[in-house]
């Protein structure tokens, strides 16, 4: 989303972007004119008349469970948005039962918060695993 | 008596029960305040609902996030079309 219209959305996409994606954008390429929608959640720059980059992880209920925004120099990391969305994935699937610690991928273990587990974190998580 | 709760990741945590405390004369000018500050929305609650005008695969299309609902969600807003990043 962006505050583009519609009508440059297309000519982007089909002049640039198709030749990055074969077959173009997959998915709605929106329109945010004068930055309504952006300001409703606080990516909207009145100064500058334009969004930040703000990235929304959604999920099935329409609650926002995270967000990252950057201002424009930077790019967005694609895997780490995908990483973050498996996460809650998971954690929706256990209904809450389970935790992801920092550096969590699809294989690596998981906490399972409880009485048990408190003050006991160090015994079963190790800081390399935070890493790749 | 107390009632036991399950734990998760977020510190549990109390806060005041009932009707806020009603405020003096001051409350009037702090609202006007508070309504210049623009907040982030927060993680935990519901995603604004709206509708947006859409460029897909070669057709203009109005969508509305919340007939989204039952799927997962990425939002991304960025500057403009042909900013280089």
């Amino acid at each position: 989303m962006s505050i583009d219209s519609v009508f440059v959305h297309k000519m982007w996409n089909d002049y640039e972007l198709s030749k990055m994606v074969s077959g173009g954008v997959p998915f709605p390429m929106l329109s945010d004119a004068g930055g309504k929608v952006g300001t409703v959640y606080g990516v909207y720059d009145e100064a500058g008349g334009v969004e930040t980059r703000g990235r929304f992880i959604i999920d099935p209920d329409g609650v926002v469970q995270g967000y990252e925004v950057l201002t424009p120099p930077v790019g967005r990391n694609v895997n780490e948005s995908l990483r973050q969305i498996q996460a809650f994935q998971l954690v929706r699937k256990s209904k809450g039962t389970e935790a992801t610690p920092s550096g969590w991928r699809p294989g690596k273990m998981t906490l399972k918060p409880g009485p048990d587990l408190v003050g006991k974190v160090w015994e079963v998580w190790k800081t390399d695993m935070a890493f790749d | 008596m107390g009632e036991e709760f399950k734990v998760g990741c977020a510190r549990p945590t109390g806060g005041p029960v009932g009707e806020p405390e009603k405020k003096d004369e001051g409350v009037k000018q702090k609202e006007v305040i508070t309504k210049e500050v623009r907040s982030m929305i927060k993680v935990g609650t519901k995603a604004p609902d709206f509708t947006a005008p859409a460029y897909q695969k070669g057709k203009f299309l109005n969508i509305k996030l919340s007939e989204y609902l039952g799927k997962w969600v990425v939002l991304c807003f960025y500057p403009g079309d042909f900013t280089f990043v």
